[in-house]
């Protein structure tokens, strides 16, 4: 019997969020102010749960590592939001966006956590208007939408390229609102190094303080992580320099599960590396995909004439070109989902067929677009005799209307027009849909402490759409823990202000000294960069877009390596005691180089292919679907959730099995 | 796409804390390629002086791709560099010339004091933002539908382009008087172009220009030096439009 209890209401699945806040604890007004909540990170699952849990009345610590709440990862984020308001009349529904959400997760989410996220989805749009978050409109005042992959309707709510900005400053001016009143209390440049368990319940974190590398206690109630992502675990990713697995990773070693570390997203169109300096990855948005043609040359006497520069890739023909998603995926072409995508070119350049000095890059190309928009401009221009040169002309202004911005960051960090050649793009770490196990109300396996956003495991299965990420973060954080955390926060009314003085502070403000100490007693030789690049090279190499059982073992026994000879040989200039970014990397790295091996565990564990995790040795033969992933849903249709037991070698695997009952299991075809 | 480096001399702000004095350093670099970000750059610098054993130089920086609004930097006496439309971290190395001298120092105002080296403080803006940089409302499931306030286009894209502000600073490291006007218009701006911001347009402004005044920053004037070096290319019209609606709460509110 499984020691985990995901706690779904009873009930049909359209009844079962209403029926449990009709049935769950709340805390009365008066009280709450006597309830402390920390919350670690302010992007939009944190900064949403913080403004709404202050709004109630409740006294609210937030923390983050950046100097403001404003600058959270969320930030960065694209294209949109997703949302089932129905606004074009085109048949979408909470249950359809239900329906493509636990299917693009290809079967791996939980079924009731879905379709709540479905059913607030709507209300996030309204809560984001009203708080004045300028979403694109129609010329009648209306909202505007647009599509996404894998989805047959048009419920994508965006603010030009800038949505997450939008949203996250959106949130950011809730906060705000209440921090001015005095019921946030906000701890910028903290960063949290371990959460207080107190007769086994979440009572508090120990903090750094960036400037002065005090550490600090600080007690509460209850504890959020709403810290994000962990793909900074390739190194190379297009996460920020500083997002980090370390707050989750602590609670993971202090009781909290961690699910499915291995399920990441690799987005097909981000800007190849450029060299070994290369610190980040960027994000080239997937709307691109709807007017670009992905292609590689067909003969490798033209790969090497582009790669040494004799030959142009405008110069070759139709004929030369191989538009391999077109060709193996007639259906859904260049639209494929971000996984199958990904694959895909990862393929064509292990064939020797990458179209840079690296041999790691394809082409996103526009010419035809450009074309088809020119003469469709020059038609409503009536201009019959439009030449060709005009009509070029004419395409590459539609073409600017729509991703304008996106050409220009391109042409700014590669210096190439990419009107007039080809973009080079290839896939990138993005998105970990892996993370700390919660159960329905998002708690995880410690008492009070709760995980939100993409630090939690539980929406988006083994495969995350598009324009989901805002949508989730947004809706744990004012529209989940607000009513679930009241349930657990009712018992706690009685409790009192949390000491911070008791023998468990004091156990774990040793310990995080003791690591500190540890840290930058080494006095090595190599940099923490020059770990965690090692650590990127192997996760890459062997757990990346393709794995097998020989590579993640291999990789298991390298990256124990790294880790034994980090702690041995890094070196960390400075002083703890004063602002130290080198320490602070350190104390970083140091958790990536213990969750990059439950990473590569729980992969070789899944020997199955699903969504972002592809399995070599699980793909299908014969028939139309060859060579395409398999999933196995007979042996592999549960959640892992790890337990930590002193080495990630080591971990306890629980699984949680997943029930389908409003879903048909399907394979997923884009034939 | 040469493959020829550059060898540069870096002139670079070192300053322990808040409480020492701080001076210009002067670090040799080579190899430098073009395609390098300025942040890389850097990046290469920090390596070379940990592997000899000296501490790096300290800059804040996060999302390296000219959102986060986490980078700073005055180069060559210029907030975010020589290049226009772009935050430091996405200024590139191939508009620095072999042989270069490149003056590095952090954002100079009295209301962002330097922390380490070239890390300021900027929790300043934080503040003018808690003293009205919202809209009062709650969260609520039960918020009237997104679509039952029309609000034209234009009015609407307006509004955005005033949202897009990082809140890097930028503004006021370029402006002679230290002037924080162009972040804090914008934000006055956004919400005076949106009738759900309307309500508490009048104590919106006139709290989040009496905190501006408190922090220390400068007036505007109108010099526009603020446009010019603005990554996000926010407008002077913004500070057009708080300043109206500064007057007309000033005189009309009532007390």
């Amino acid at each position: 019997m499984s020691v985990l209890d995901a706690k779904i209401p009873e009930g049909p699945i359209k009844e079962k969020w209403t029926n449990h806040k009709n049935n769950i604890n709340v805390v009365n007004p008066a009280n709450k102010r006597l309830i402390d909540v920390i919350v670690v990170g302010t992007g939009l699952a944190g900064g949403s749960a913080a403004a709404s849990l202050a709004e109630m009345g409740y006294a609210v610590k937030a923390f983050c590592f950046q100097d403001s709440p404003r600058r959270a990862h969320s930030i960065a984020a694209q294209g949109g939001i997703n949302a089932a308001k129905n606004y074009q009349n085109d048949g979408d529904s909470v249950y359809r966006l239900f329906y493509d959400t636990v299917k693009g997760g290809d079967y791996r989410g939980r079924e009731a956590n879905v379709y709540r996220l479905a059913e607030v989805s709507a209300n996030i749009i309204d809560q984001c208007v009203a708080q004045g978050v300028p979403f694109a409109r129609e010329y009648g005042g209306l909202l505007d939408n647009r599509s996404f992959g894998g989805v047959l309707v048009s419920r994508t709510f965006y603010a030009k390229g800038q949505t997450g900005q939008q949203l996250l400053l959106g949130a950011y001016s809730a906060m705000n609102r209440q921090i001015g009143k005095g019921k946030i209390k906000m701890y910028n440049r903290h960063e949290m190094l371990d959460v207080v368990v107190v007769g086994g319940k979440a009572r508090g974190i120990i903090a750094r303080n960036l400037i002065t590398g005090s550490i600090e206690r600080h007690s509460a109630h209850a504890v959020v992580i709403a810290s994000g992502g962990y793909g900074n675990v390739f190194f190379l990713s297009t996460n920020a320099m500083g997002s980090n697995v370390t707050a989750a990773w602590k609670i993971h070693k202090k009781g909290a599960f961690f699910a499915n570390p291995c399920y990441t997203q690799i987005h097909p169109t981000c800007i190849p590396r450029s060299g070994d300096y290369q610190s980040k990855l960027t994000l080239m948005s997937e709307s691109l995909r709807n007017d670009g043609r992905i292609w590689v040359p067909k003969n490798k006497e033209d790969v090497e004439a582009i790669r040494n520069g004799s030959k142009k890739p405008v110069e070759l023909s139709e004929e030369e070109r191989d538009y391999y998603l077109e060709r193996r995926y007639p259906a859904f072409g260049n639209l494929v989902p971000r996984d199958v995508a990904s694959r895909a070119a990862k393929e064509r350049c292990d064939a020797g067929y990458g179209v840079n000095q690296t041999g790691e890059a394809v082409f996103l190309d526009f010419a035809s677009a450009i074309q088809r928009y020119g003469k469709e401009a020059a038609t409503v221009n009536h201009e019959p005799d439009a030449s060709k040169e005009r009509i070029i002309e004419l395409g590459a202004e539609v073409i600017k209307n729509k991703y304008g911005n996106l050409f220009q960051m391109y042409e700014k960090i590669v210096d190439q027009n990419p009107y007039k050649t080809p973009m080079m793009i290839y896939p990138a770490v993005h998105y970990t849909m892996g993370g700390i196990w919660v159960d329905y109300n998002l708690m995880t396996t410690i008492p009070g402490c709760y995980a939100a956003g993409e630090a939690n495991f539980s929406d988006h299965g083994a495969n995350r759409l598009g324009a989901s990420a805002l949508m989730q973060g947004l809706a744990d954080g004012y529209f989940v823990l607000p009513y679930t955390m009241g349930d657990y926060l009712a018992d706690e009314i009685r409790t009192g202000p949390i000491p911070t003085d008791s023998p468990e502070f004091d156990q774990a403000e040793k310990d995080v000294r003791g690591i500190i100490d540890t840290l930058m007693n080494v006095k090595g030789t190599k940099s923490v960069d020059h770990f965690h690049k090692e650590l990127g090279m192997v996760m890459w190499n062997n757990a990346g877009m393709a794995r097998n059982e020989t590579d993640l073992k291999a990789a298991i026994a390298k990256i124990r390596k790294i880790r034994e000879e980090f702690w041995k040989d890094v070196r960390i200039p400075g002083e703890a005691t004063e602002l130290n970014s080198e320490l602070e990397k350190a104390i970083r790295v140091a958790d990536f180089l213990e969750l990059g091996e439950l990473f590569a565990k729980d992969a070789l564990e899944r020997n199955e292919s699903c969504g972002g995790h592809f399995r070599e040795e699980s793909v299908e033969i014969g028939g139309e679907q060859e060579g395409e992933a398999k999933r196995d849903d007979v042996n592999f249709k549960y959640v892992s959730a790890w337990e930590w037991t002193g080495d990630p070698g080591e971990a306890k695997l629980h699984k949680e099995e997943l029930e389908f009952k409003d879903i048909e299991l399907k394979t997923r075809s884009y034939k | 796409m040469s493959e020829t480096t550059m060898n540069l001399t870096l002139k670079i702000w070192r300053q322990k804390d808040a409480k020492s004095k701080g001076k210009i350093v002067s670090y040799p670099i080579s190899g430098i390629s073009g395609h390098m970000s300025f942040l890389e750059m850097m990046d290469v610098l920090n390596e070379q002086l940990i592997n000899e054993g000296q501490e790096p130089v300290a800059f804040d920086h996060d999302c390296r791709e000219g959102i986060c609004g986490s980078c700073s930097l005055h180069i060559n006496g210029e907030a975010h560099g020589p290049d226009r439309g772009v935050t430091t971290c996405q200024l590139h190395m191939r508009m620095f010339k072999d042989g270069d001298t490149i003056f590095i120092e952090p954002f100079r105002a009295k209301a962002f004091p330097v922390i380490k080296d070239l890390i300021v403080d900027r929790t300043s803006f934080d503040r003018i933002q808690h003293a009205g940089g919202f809209i009062s409302v709650n969260t609520s499931g039960n918020t009237q539908d997104a679509n039952s306030i029309p609000i034209p286009k234009a009015d609407a894209d307006k509004a955005f382009d005033a949202a897009t502000c990082i809140g890097c600073g930028a503004c006021v490291a370029s402006c002679k008087n230290a002037s924080a006007m162009l972040y804090v218009s914008a934000k006055v701006a956004q919400f005076s172009l949106l009738p759900q911001g309307k309500v508490e347009a009048k104590d919106r402004v006139l709290n989040m220009v009496e905190q501006m005044d408190k922090e220390g920053f400068g007036n505007c004037t109108n010099t526009g030096a603020c446009e010019v070096e603005c990554p996000k290319g926010i407008s002077l019209e913004n500070i057009a439009r708080m300043n109206n609606e500064y007057l007309k709460a000033s005189i009309t509110r009532e007390a």
